[in-house]
């Protein structure tokens, strides 16, 4: 039987980009739930902009995957939020429609690029969120803005609905106040999807379970090294003690293929963004082309005008490392970096249960901090591993810096999304 | 220059006919629908959606491999071809680039020297975009519209080595091409827009031309001699020959140079990351082939005595080999006569296909033909008026009741004449004796006819008939 709850929140922080004022939910697992929805998920019959200009009035005729099994599961959805344009950047910035804040200090950025998942989330203007992760988009966020994300092992939730930024490396995931909470939401959104072929059959149904007496914890040392503010290291490294103290055992590792892996997630990342982007012409869909010009023209104009900068900055990188003649010296080489930070997990993961380290290098930056394209890039070098790997990754909250929290990631072998969730979830049991 | 050979490529673009297509499940029978009612998330490209592939399509792809005789790979690849058109619903065409399902084949046909080996380089599964339909000129339209119900449907393509050497013999790769799917039961020649060339054309030591967008059968012979001819005036001219895509302009059997902006592209493959590598090893052993043109051509040989050139000629199309076989029981040497030599061209005449003749129509034909009941000038004028009630959309009628309306029935005299020039030829010691002067002979001869005709004719009708032969013939 269908319920309604009226949905009016007083969003400060610019988290939402819609809102829906009576939502309707029906029985199940989430019944009641109030869950935001990052923009880049289709939801039928709400607008779904990525955040875009150029998909300002597309209303989706069909559900993502995860949002039929959200509806299912009696899911209340309260509205779709916002996110840097396409999933691009690390702030939540680079929305066509503002920035969002972060709710603990309006002064800073939330993080990105599922920014106002993770701020919705973190100001309890609803119960949990969903985020997409490409290189970290939703442990960043979640980060900044202390609450746990988590980048589920590639495959293991359909990407049905979610509008590509970089196929081979994101995932749909759950975003929550707590571990618990996080761990309801995943049993509802993972599995198998027959319309998404690089899913697997892993469905999650885990209880999280506190004890991780004897668990192996690696500590991969280009993590704690340069770049990422000692502050930052000192919290996560008292986090690892606090492991420890419940029975861990940690031991250090070096991650050499660390160097390339940034290089190797731009590549890749901006190659599939130049084709996935391709679509957005006007023709079908989002504002219309102006049928005077010929079509080449409109097009071009259409693009000009309906990307944001760096979304334009990404097509032409992407466009640039497929072009014959550069296909080898940059995709193809990225794809063979991409291979070596696989096989340094594998050789890693042979020995320890899960990685550990920060999530980020900083805690969040002020507004406006970060208007160099490089020095954002930077930020993203202890996330993109695992999306590199396609291996699960989670953040949780793990301490605070000038009031600012401070996220520990722990990162686990394919498919063994339990264990990280476990290890966090014994963490946040002892309390920061 | 004469003697410089001619050398072609084709680059053949199929339609396979699954019921669903490629990456969707929208139905593929959308040829007599309204414009984009038969699409979906996927086929439209819809942000979001995902492509999901057709298993059914990988078969139809495999059993063509298997053929013609490719080396099937362990491991094919889908791939992404980038390029801008409005009827690309996603700006880019999944298809397949350095890992193709096929390679390294082969097919036999009939060359212009006799038989030839013509080597398949490729066979690779891809996806047909849209289709657009442009208001006024081509280069000035007012606005174009687009339909999506075509994008999607699953295509082979079939890249052969430059191993033809005349238009003819690219027609006739075509042609047992088009025959050996028709067997494997893939495709559909008659679908229009099912099949589509793209043509490499070079006089030997020249530049080589891409010749786009040929969509007959026909048209691939009309498009490429006219390239020949084009391309050897250039070179008797002492004129080089530019290298360069041109488009064939079908309803005026010429070809034009075509250098759009377009076609200068760089399609940045990548391969597709929404979609597995394809594993089909197992599966390909699995597979198994009906019969095959050449192998039907032995068979027809060898159950029904037919001629070679019968036999080739009758087995070149799935549904006319199939309608040979239908009526063959009738009397095979006849039925096949009939059908390749009459029936065939009175088709063709009237540009049908073998189903406008009924069956039972054509095995009724041969067997008023065998009984002697009609003469053969006959039988071709009751097989124009069939065909011709067909062509009028009226119910065609049966052989028996033509000869009954028309009178055609030979008269008993005619089949008096065929008995006793059938008795002269079994017995020819009888005649010998006749023009030695052995009068009893003639009686004889009169006694086999009337043997023949049961005793129904009049002996003395008969010895004069026999006589006026006999003396003919001296």
């Amino acid at each position: 039987m269908a319920k309604i709850l009226s949905f009016t929140p007083d969003d400060s922080v610019h988290a939402f980009l819609t809102t829906i004022p009576e939502v309707t939910y029906g029985e199940g697992p989430l019944s009641g739930v109030t869950v935001a929805v990052k923009d880049n998920i289709s939801t039928k019959g709400i607008e779904t902009t990525c955040a875009s200009k150029i998909l300002k009035g597309y209303i989706p005729p069909y559900d993502a995957h995860v949002v039929a099994l959200l509806k299912d599961a009696g899911a209340a959805i309260v509205g779709k939020t916002n996110m840097d344009e396409f999933g691009m950047g690390t702030t939540t910035e680079n929305s066509a429609f503002g920035p969002t804040l972060n709710p603990l200090d309006k002064n800073r950025v939330p993080g990105g690029s599922s920014g106002g998942s993770a701020a919705a989330v973190a100001s309890g203007l609803c119960d949990v969120a969903i985020g997409s992760d490409t290189g970290g988009s939703i442990r960043c966020p979640a980060a900044f803005c202390g609450i746990v994300g988590l980048k589920p092992t590639y495959g293991r939730v359909s990407r049905y609905g979610l509008i590509a930024y970089a196929n081979s490396l994101e995932q749909i995931g759950p975003m929550a106040r707590d571990v618990k909470t996080l761990s309801r939401l995943y049993s509802v959104i993972a599995g198998h999807d027959p319309r998404d072929a690089t899913t697997v059959n892993k469905p999650y149904s885990h209880e999280p379970s506190a004890n991780i007496e004897g668990l192996k914890i690696g500590i991969v040392e280009e993590f704690f090294g340069e770049g990422v503010n000692p502050r930052v290291a000192e919290v996560v490294k008292e986090a690892l003690a606090t492991l420890e103290s419940l029975g861990a055992v940690v031991k250090s590792y070096t991650m050499p293929s660390m160097k390339y892996a940034l290089s190797a997630y731009y590549v890749t990342c901006t190659s599939e963004a130049s084709s996935n982007l391709a679509r957005f012409d006007g023709v079908r869909y989002g504002p219309g082309l102006d049928s005077a010009k010929s079509w080449h023209d409109a097009y071009s104009e259409q693009r000009k005008e309906g990307f944001g900068k760096e979304v334009r900055r990404r097509i032409i990188l992407g466009t640039f490392s497929l072009a014959a003649g550069y296909y080898g010296r940059y995709y193809q080489k990225a794809q063979t970096a991409r291979q070596m930070v696989r096989d340094d997990f594998e050789r890693i993961f042979r020995d320890v249960d899960v990685i550990a380290g920060p999530t980020m290098p900083d805690i969040a930056f002020r507004l406006g901090e970060k208007s160099d394209p490089l020095q954002m890039y930077l930020a993203d070098i202890l996330t993109v591993p695992a999306n590199l790997a396609g291996v699960p990754a989670i953040s949780v909250p793990c301490g605070k810096i000038d009031s600012m929290p401070v996220g520990l990631q722990i990162i686990g072998k394919y498919f063994d999304d339990e264990k990280i969730i476990d290890t966090a979830f014994a963490f946040e049991q002892e309390g920061v | 220059m004469e003697d410089r050979e001619t050398i072609i490529g084709l680059e053949i673009h199929c339609q396979l006919n699954t019921k669903s297509k490629m990456f969707c499940g929208c139905s593929t029978d959308f040829r007599d629908n309204e414009p984009n009612t038969h699409t979906c998330p996927v086929c439209l490209g819809l942000p979001g959606s995902m492509p999901m592939v057709n298993k059914r399509a990988i078969e139809f792809a495999l059993k063509v491999g298997k053929a013609l005789n490719c080396t099937i790979r362990e491991e094919s690849e889908f791939s992404r071809k980038n390029y801008f058109y409005p009827d690309l619903n996603k700006a880019y065409q999944i298809t397949q680039y350095d890992k193709p399902l096929a390679e390294w084949g082969k097919l036999l046909i009939d060359g212009d020297n006799g038989e030839k080996e013509v080597k398949i380089t490729r066979i690779h599964l891809e996806e047909d975009p849209g289709r657009s339909v442009h208001m006024g000129t081509t280069d000035r339209g007012k606005y174009t519209l687009v339909d999506y119900n075509r994008a999607g449907i699953p295509l082979i393509e079939i890249v052969t080595e430059p191993d033809l050497r005349s238009p003819k013999e690219a027609r006739k790769f075509l042609n047992k091409l088009r025959a050996t799917l028709e067997y494997l039961n893939v495709f559909d020649s008659e679908k229009e827009g099912s099949l589509r060339v793209d043509a490499n054309i070079s006089i030997k030591g020249s530049e080589r031309v891409e010749v786009k967008n040929i969509s007959s059968y026909k048209g691939v012979e009309k498009a490429l001699t006219f390239e020949v001819t084009r391309q050897r005036n250039l070179l008797r001219r002492g004129q080089p020959i530019a290298r360069e895509t041109r488009h064939f302009v079908e309803t005026r059997g010429i070809t034009t140079s075509s250098r759009s902006k377009e076609e200068e592209n760089d399609y940045r493959y990548f391969p597709e990351p929404d979609l597995l590598p394809l594993r089909v090893s197992s599966w390909v052993e699995s597979i198994e082939l009906p019969e095959l043109p050449d192998a039907r051509r032995e068979r027809f040989i060898r159950q029904y005595g037919v001629s070679a050139e019968h036999a080739k000629t009758l087995t070149g199309g799935l549904k006319l080999a199939e309608f040979y076989e239908s009526v063959a029981p009738a009397d095979p040497a006849l039925a096949a006569t009939w059908t390749a030599d009459y029936l065939l061209g009175e088709l063709n005449y009237r540009d049908f296909t073998i189903d406008a003749m009924p069956e039972d129509l054509f095995r009724e034909l041969i067997k008023l033909i065998k009984s002697n009941a009609i003469t053969d000038k006959s039988a071709v004028e009751i097989l124009r008026i069939i065909l011709d009630e067909v062509k009028e959309g009226k119910g065609p009628e049966h052989p028996q009741a033509i000869v009954d309306r028309l009178g055609l029935a030979k008269s008993s005299e005619d089949l008096v004449m065929k008995m006793v020039e059938e008795v002269v030829a079994e017995q020819p010691a009888a005649v010998a004796d006749y023009y030695a002067g052995k009068m009893q002979a003639l009686n004889f001869l009169v006694g086999q006819v009337m043997k023949k005709c049961r005793g129904r004719a009049d002996p003395g009708h008969l010895n004069t008939l026999l006589k006026e032969l006999l003396d003919k013939k001296v």
